[in-house]
């Protein structure tokens, strides 16, 4: 399988842009939701769905796509958006963003949206799931036919249970399996130094048995040169740390936790716009 | 076997029902490729070493991390295989109630959960190792099945319908070695009570260990006083639970009594209760642990304590019937 679009890097760069500004309009006509971490990860779903994922939007469970695995569902309006732009469902439908009846829940579900893998928003569990995939993918003898991609943010770092899961990849090296931490630094309550610090995530990772690279969330040549590196790793599954900007992209929300779960008004949102169009 | 048979432990085989999971789902093995067993570090205790020593390969060892266990078992199932967790009830779906919730119930993930040491009938370990709200917190969860097999025999054939069944199941299992009542060929089928004896005065409804003691009980009572008639059900599932055999007893009889190893509050007798002052109300008691922990002990001094004993039963049945 091959990824449909397979965008070049300028052409990524433009994509970005204009998934940015759906989703700032999905999220003010939702009212509720979060928005500076789907903004910081703008970038990488892009590469990933224009670029790096294998898949194919006529045929959504063909066995041997790659599966992207959404950890902290909460940054879902950037899945919904990069996904309604890759063809998924129309772009009209991210208005139903949590709405009644709506297919784009609150937090992901997979018995409403097909092509989301897992439903997810309870922190920790992610990498588990997707930990328990790569297995079935060996035991079922498609281990080389496909990736299996965790999204987490850095704050579930702070669940046991994603350490359990970081023991059992490396045990059973899990090498088509590679996580990406959404390392923004800021959750509910304040950054994540404060709240509680993660440092070395770099060491920690490295001492778990893990392949571990580092690479600017925002920068999409960067994007695509560590993800595709991690791709080749073999015997053992590779951790990359994503240092996103949260909000990257909109002056007012960039790098301010305050923005970790709310939604701009409208007036804030033709801010926003009037910024990105500004950049496009 | 004729019901007075029963009464002479002695004369029965006894084997842990826990074991009969592990062996029902290692004969499972054989025909089903598609099958893989976990374990946290409890691979002989919960009896998953049949299945272990006889296919490696779909063994999964995950340490004592039930948590994790049960996320890399919805992501099994997730990617096509049908997991089977062998663990402490206590830890398998106590300390891992919502992974459960969001990574196999939610999703509607076939993972069949194999829970021993349910109950105070867990003995010596004491209190913390001793579920006793299980049926509670598992029952209320939506597309999760909830069964409590008797005895060994029923534990085997509890194993084989859940893989049947595709769907979430969590399977109560008791530690130690009790008295094998049904049979190998017993049928046994999700959502249908066994009635193991008619009668007419009172209706007791039994689960997992207690049905054994509620046989004693029901068969003791016979040889004292001809007079009392009392109708057995054997509800090995909890959920869902089978209305029709519990409503059409309940009409019959007019009183219900419910005996669980397991707290009274949410457990098998609530879930009775809820069946019958829905559609049928009447006077109910539930025997089981009310408001308590357990404690160390053996178990039959344990079960005779809380009162779900035969003597415990026995004297339940003849004060709610005079």
């Amino acid at each position: 399988m091959n990824n449909p679009f397979n965008y070049n890097i300028d052409e990524l760069k433009k994509t970005a842009n204009i998934i940015r500004q759906d989703l700032i309009k999905m999220l003010v006509e939702a009212g509720s939701g979060h928005t500076a971490g789907p903004l910081g990860m703008a970038d990488i779903f892009t590469a990933f769905y224009f670029n790096l994922l294998r898949y194919d939007t006529k045929d959504i469970e063909n066995p041997n796509r790659d599966r992207l695995i959404l950890s902290n569902g909460h940054i879902c309006p950037i899945r919904y958006t990069a996904m309604a732009h890759a063809g998924f469902f129309e772009i009209e439908e991210l208005k139903t963003f949590r709405k009644f009846n709506t297919r784009l829940e609150g937090h992901p579900s997979i018995h409403s949206l097909p092509g989301l893998e897992t439903s997810s928003g309870p922190l920790g569990e992610g990498l588990s799931l997707s930990s328990g995939i790569a297995l079935a993918s060996r035991m079922r003898g498609e281990e080389n036919d496909y990736n299996i991609f965790c999204l987490m943010s850095d704050a579930e770092q702070e669940e046991g249970m994603t350490w359990e899961a970081a023991m059992f990849a490396s045990k059973y090296k899990l090498s088509n399996l590679i996580g990406i931490i959404d390392y923004n630094n800021i959750q509910i309550d304040g950054k994540v130094e404060d709240v509680m610090p993660l440092e070395p995530i770099v060491d920690k990772y490295k001492a778990f048995n893990w392949s571990v690279m580092e690479m600017n969330g925002n920068d999409m040549e960067d994007i695509l040169n560590t993800i595709n590196k991690a791709i080749e790793v073999k015997n053992k599954p590779t951790m990359i740390i994503a240092r996103n900007t949260p909000g990257k992209g909109v002056s007012m929300f960039e790098n301010n936790y305050k923005w970790h779960g709310i939604t701009p008004n409208k007036e804030q949102g033709n801010n926003a716009l009037r910024e990105l169009q500004h950049n496009a | 076997m004729l019901l007075k048979d029963y009464l002479d432990e002695e004369k029965l085989e006894k084997k842990p029902v826990r074991e009969g999971a592990g062996v029902g789902v290692m004969e499972l093995g054989a025909e089903k490729d598609d099958i893989v067993v976990l374990t946290a570090d409890v691979s002989s205790s919960a009896r998953a070493n049949f299945f272990e020593e006889k296919y490696p390969d779909r063994f999964i060892q995950c340490g004592v991390a039930e948590q994790n266990m049960a996320g890399i078992a919805g992501g099994l199932a997730y990617n096509g295989m049908r997991p089977f967790i062998f663990a402490y009830s206590v830890f398998a779906v106590g300390r891992n109630w919502e992974p459960i919730r969001t990574t196999i119930a939610y999703p509607n993930n076939p993972v069949v959960i194999c829970a021993s040491h349910a109950g105070v009938a867990t003995g010596e370990d004491g209190a913390t190792h001793q579920m006793t709200e299980d049926i509670a917190i598992m029952r209320t969860m939506p597309n999760m099945t909830v069964l409590s097999p008797a005895d060994y025999n029923e534990a085997r054939l509890a194993v084989k319908a859940a893989y049947e069944l595709k769907a979430p199941v969590y399977i109560r299992l008791i530690r130690g070695a009790t008295p094998i009542f049904t049979k190998p060929d017993t049928p046994f089928k999700i959502g249908k009570a066994r009635v193991l004896q008619e009668g007419s005065d009172v209706t007791l409804i039994a689960t997992g260990i207690t049905v054994y003691e509620a046989l004693q009980a029901v068969e003791e009572l016979r040889i004292e006083n001809q007079e009392l008639s009392v109708e057995l059900i054997n509800l090995h599932t909890i959920k869902p639970i089978d209305k029709e055999t519990i409503i059409a007893s309940a009409k019959k009889t007019g009183k219900v009594i419910t005996v669980e190893d397991h707290q009274i509050e949410g457990g098998m007798g609530s879930a009775v209760a809820e069946v019958l002052s829905e559609n049928y109300p009447l006077p109910i008691k539930r025997l089981g642990l009310n408001n308590s922990f357990g404690s160390t002990g053996d178990p039959k001094s344990l079960l005779a304590h809380f009162g779900i004993n035969r003597d415990g039963i026995k004297k339940a049945i003849i004060s709610f019937t005079s």
